[in-house]
């Protein structure tokens, strides 16, 4: 791919799992990364821009369209794209509904677009492996990473924002002294203070383990789906070189796995939005 | 080096055992939920999904973390 023309399985691999990291290098300062070497030589300073160009891109044609949607939306007969839209939003309020107890006019709306977005960036994980690089390296791009939820830095971004709602409403709505009150009287209590004391540290630790639990999950979650998925399908296109008959073979593995992998991707996007909305739906909870 | 081979192989492995076993009686408790009562399907299918995918977590993170050490931490 990069110029050679025979090349090892794992250099195939290497070449489809490094993101193009644009940062500031030790040596020769800021600059795109040539090969993962340098990309992780360039430290906490660098940037993955296949990763967020993607992810904003698709975000930004969520927005576009479902605000196209909304402006044409008629009561008369609607068309095809308003009935999809109509659909998924009853689909994610419905969710909310079921699965949020407090009053709250934002989770909604967070939800479809948790939803939505994740849903398009697992979405990209269908395209054949080998489509969009090839079409980038005539452009002169030669990592390039097109599915955003593989990069850990993306998923992990994510539920870190959540992790950030889940402090914020805990404390907005239980107070400061609430929050604090939930993470240490938890599940030991006792009347009189000295045993409460000896308590206070243990459950200090078991409802910290529990709080850090819910967006390392939550991130890990999708990226190890979406890596292992697009893991397989590198794998099953290395089986084209193969010769005719292990290709044909790849060909049908291929279209398996991209069917069996859409109940994945969306199964992923719906299992992301419900966990934040129930996380959510704990932290509104006023005991 | 080549434990790193062993490491991983031991992270999926013991993943994909849990998932399956969890898995299975996931189905199983579902087939005989919609045997009592066959109204309820749907929605016993809708929260199949829902945990089929929650019990797929821990696993999958081992895969994820697996095939990166392979990939990227040994051929790397």
């Amino acid at each position: 791919m990069a110029g050679d023309t025979q090349q090892t399985g794992t250099e195939y691999i290497q070449h489809h799992l490094t993101n193009l990291t644009y940062g500031q290098h030790p040596e020769n300062g800021w600059s795109f990364a040539h090969n993962a070497q340098e990309a992780a030589e360039m430290g906490f300073l660098a940037v993955n821009v296949d990763s967020l160009g993607w992810s904003f891109g698709l975000g930004v044609i969520f927005l576009l369209l479902f605000r196209w949607a909304a402006k044409r939306a008629t009561t008369g007969v609607p068309s095809g794209w308003q009935n999809f839209v109509e659909m998924m939003v009853e689909f994610v309020d419905g969710v909310v509904k079921d699965s949020f107890h407090g009053r709250n006019p934002w989770i909604a709306p967070m939800a479809l677009t948790i939803f939505v977005w994740v849903f398009l960036m697992n979405l990209m994980d269908l395209v054949p492996v080998d489509v969009i690089p090839w079409l980038m390296l005539q452009a002169g791009v030669h990592f390039q990473k097109i599915v955003p939820s593989t990069d850990p830095n993306i998923t992990l971004g994510m539920a870190l924002a959540v992790f950030g709602m889940i402090i914020y409403y805990s404390i907005k709505i239980k107070g400061v002294g609430g929050f604090l009150g939930e993470l240490t009287l938890q599940p030991f209590s006792a009347k009189n203070p000295v045993v409460q004391a000896v308590f206070i540290p243990i459950n200090l630790a078991l409802e910290l383990v529990g709080l850090l639990a819910k967006p390392f999950s939550l991130g890990l979650r999708l990226f190890g789906n979406m890596y292992a998925g697009e893991m397989i399908f590198i794998l099953i296109a290395m089986m084209y070189s193969a010769g005719w008959v292990l290709g044909t073979f790849g060909g049908a593995l291929q279209l398996g796995w991209a069917i069996f992998h859409i109940l994945i991707i969306t199964l992923q996007a719906f299992i992301f939005m419900v966990l934040t909305v129930v996380y959510l739906s704990m932290a509104h909870e006023d005991h | 080096m080549e434990l790193i081979l062993v490491a991983a192989a031991i992270m999926v492995g013991f993943g994909a055992l849990g998932a399956a076993v969890g898995m299975g009686l996931l189905g199983g408790k579902l087939l005989e939920g919609t045997a009592r009562q066959p109204e309820l399907g749907p929605m016993l299918q809708g929260k199949m999904f829902l945990l089929a995918g929650l019990i797929d977590a821990i696993p999958m993170i081992g895969v994820g973390i697996g095939m990166y050490l392979i990939f990227a931490v040994y051929a790397g």
